[in-house]
């Protein structure tokens, strides 16, 4: 590397944006659809119907459920529904031995009636959610990889913004129809336009998981207490120790009405009850995360869940929390209203196009030399088929994945396992796909499908459930209808991408032809 | 670069493959110590110095990954970071005595 600062920038750039590109376009991909996370469980458990929202009948009909269910764990969660989220959601964990962690165990209830939903079995939008921070992968190994793709992300948005020199000219710069320049100008664009998102999103999500991968600090300054650490940054889990007497928990409705008075009555967002059983109990009031911008953990309003005392309000967070606070929850976007979810749709969309743009600009850039062999040698063969695959095969994969949702015997065993084992079959089909057929067909052919499946989405969900789209947009249910309408919008894009990957084919073969017909004409000439 | 691989000599690989062990694990040391730093003198409550620390680690780690690949040769990446790292771990010992 004997090159200036700009060129070895460009180096670390672009190997950096290979050898990371496909994971972390899976990762922006299954973020972007995680910001409609609700909005897609909607579809996926259509029996779900919303209700109207009534938070003290809702913790009345979740604490009946747990003293009924779960009267010996050692903790309850209740989640209460809100716009989005129309299930009550309980979890406990039960008590585990001591160094251990018990175990969770969660349901969904009607808050209206206070029992089970009957739903489909299905994995939902938090699948997404998940997979796009834990990779499929056993605890804590995909935390660390996705977060270890973010500081490659960070370091490729630097060594991008640095390569590019005349970043803001060529912003107004777009040759369109011109092969690989266009697909440089796009990258570039797309790069420039939306790049405060880019960076808030790639080094918020090394901040959301910092005390998993960079703990040193907290050992120089606690040794092995780390756990005094959780409790001095997330106050509200600093709890009260059980007594071992057994002891009456209160009703929890009228609790909230207290915890909103400390929030200019803000909205309850969750609870916490410890030790539910015990004289010793206690209750933390949370307030709901899509209230503010800023996330706040560890702020809550306990009680004492025997006798009702108000043991404590979480004052303001110092400025360092505040400020990874705000980090996580512009990451979350929770406070997201539909204008706002949709710009966030759109941005992570932006990113997912950015990361794949130079995906493809990588190797158009040295197939060009072999566009006479036909042939490309086994490494530039290797980036097609994992380009192929890792775009097109992964779209693929989601559109089957809800198709899947539909289709599926609805009392199969397991049956949300099969919806990812269907994901991930499709991807894996996708590769082998990708290896048996030429490039560009083997593109022409995912992105048709993939358009084919996505247009079919509202059809499929008219034909296998009562809640297609002139239902939905009748009773005004515009998760559901907006769910249908986005895959119909996507399937036609997806369509319009296979149909100019298919011409362009033809034009590159052509302008071939032209090429090799004129030096014959040429040389007939001289 | 790599695509005129098979004519790249075996020194030129094994300079690249050490600036990388550099970046990635030198990067990691230089961007952990500097966040001890942070969490040992910041004039702040302790919690918050070592959420500030992290916060401001990965900066670090990316100031790092770029001198490794902005430098002259592979030998000079690790040297500076292990200069780096010498300073900061000699002030993060100090702080920790002083503290202690």
């Amino acid at each position: 590397m004997k090159e200036g600062f700009r060129q070895s920038m460009a180096w670390l750039h672009t190997w950096l944006g290979l050898v990371f590109g496909w994971l972390l376009f899976a990762i922006f991909l299954t973020g972007t659809l995680a910001y409609f996370k609700d909005e897609t469980t909607h579809w996926m458990q259509p029996e779900i119907s919303a209700r109207p929202l009534n938070p003290q009948a809702s913790v009345a009909s979740a604490q009946q459920y747990l003293q009924k269910h779960a009267a010996s764990a050692s903790r309850w969660f209740i989640g209460l529904p809100d716009a989005r989220e129309p299930a009550l959601s309980v979890m406990w964990q039960t008590a585990g031995k001591p160094g251990e962690r018990g175990k969770f165990t969660e349901k969904h209830l009607d808050p209206q009636t206070g029992e089970e939903v009957q739903a489909r079995a299905s994995s939902g939008g938090e699948f997404f959610y998940r997979f796009h921070f834990q990779l499929q992968m056993p605890h804590p190994w995909g935390r660390m990889l996705a977060t270890f793709a973010a500081l490659v992300m960070f370091i490729g948005l630097i060594t991008g913004i640095i390569t590019h020199k005349k970043i803001f000219k060529d912003f107004f710069t777009f040759r369109p129809r011109k092969g690989q320049r266009s697909w440089l100008d796009g990258h570039n664009a797309v790069g420039v336009l939306v790049l405060p998102f880019h960076l808030m999103i790639t080094y918020s999500s090394l901040i959301i998981f910092m005390s998993l991968v960079m703990p040193a600090s907290i050992i120089a300054s606690y040794g092995k207490d780390t756990q005094t650490f959780f409790k001095e940054v997330f106050p509200a889990s600093d709890t009260a120790t059980p007594s071992g007497q057994p002891g009456q928990l209160l009703p929890l409705a009228p609790l909230l009405e207290q915890a909103q008075a400390h929030w200019d009555n803000g909205r309850v967002g969750r609870l916490t009850i410890n030790n539910p059983g015990d004289a010793n109990a206690s209750v933390n009031v949370f307030r709901d995360g899509a209230d503010k911008i800023a996330h706040d953990f560890g702020s809550a309003v306990s009680f004492n869940g025997t006798t009702g005392q108000l043991l404590g309000v979480t004052p303001e967070q110092p400025l360092a929390m505040a400020i990874g606070g705000s980090f996580y929850g512009l990451h979350m976007g929770h406070f997201a209203g539909p204008v706002w979810r949709w710009v966030y749709f759109v941005f992570g969309l932006a990113s997912t196009a950015l990361i794949g743009t130079g995906l493809v600009i990588w190797l158009s850039k040295r197939s060009l030399k072999h566009v006479k062999s036909r042939a490309l040698p086994f490494e530039l063969r290797l980036v097609q088929v994992l380009n192929i695959a890792g775009m097109a095969g992964l779209v693929v994969a989601v559109a089957v994945f809800f198709w899947a949702n539909r289709l599926l015997p609805l009392e199969l065993a397991g049956r949300a396992d099969w919806e990812v084992k269907s994901f991930f079959i499709a991807w894996g089909l996708g590769v082998l796909h990708a290896v048996l057929r030429p490039g560009r067909k083997a593109w022409v052919e995912q992105l048709a499908l993939a358009a084919l499946l996505f247009a079919g989405v509202p059809l499929l969900n008219a034909l296998t459930t009562p809640y297609h789209l002139a239902n939905s947009l009748a009773q005004g249910d515009w998760a559901m209808a907006g769910f249908d309408l986005t895959c119909l919008g996507s399937g036609v894009f997806l369509a319009w991408a296979a149909w100019k990957m298919h011409r362009a084919g033809h034009t590159v073969v052509s302008a071939k032809t032209t090429r090799a017909q004129s030096v014959s004409l040429k040389q007939e000439l001289n | 670069m790599k695509s005129k691989a098979p004519s790249l000599p075996v020194s030129y690989r094994l300079a690249v493959t050490s600036r990388v062990v550099a970046a990635a694990v030198g990067g990691y040391l230089v961007a952990a110590l500097a966040s001890v730093c942070f969490s040992l003198l910041l004039p702040i409550a302790r919690a918050e110095a070592v959420v500030s620390g992290m916060m401001l680690s990965f900066l670090f780690y990316l100031l790092a990954v770029i001198w490794c690949f902005a430098c002259r040769s592979a030998w000079q990446a690790w040297g500076g970071l292990l200069a780096v790292s010498a300073v900061l771990g000699a002030v993060d010992g100090l702080a920790y005595w002083m503290a202690h």
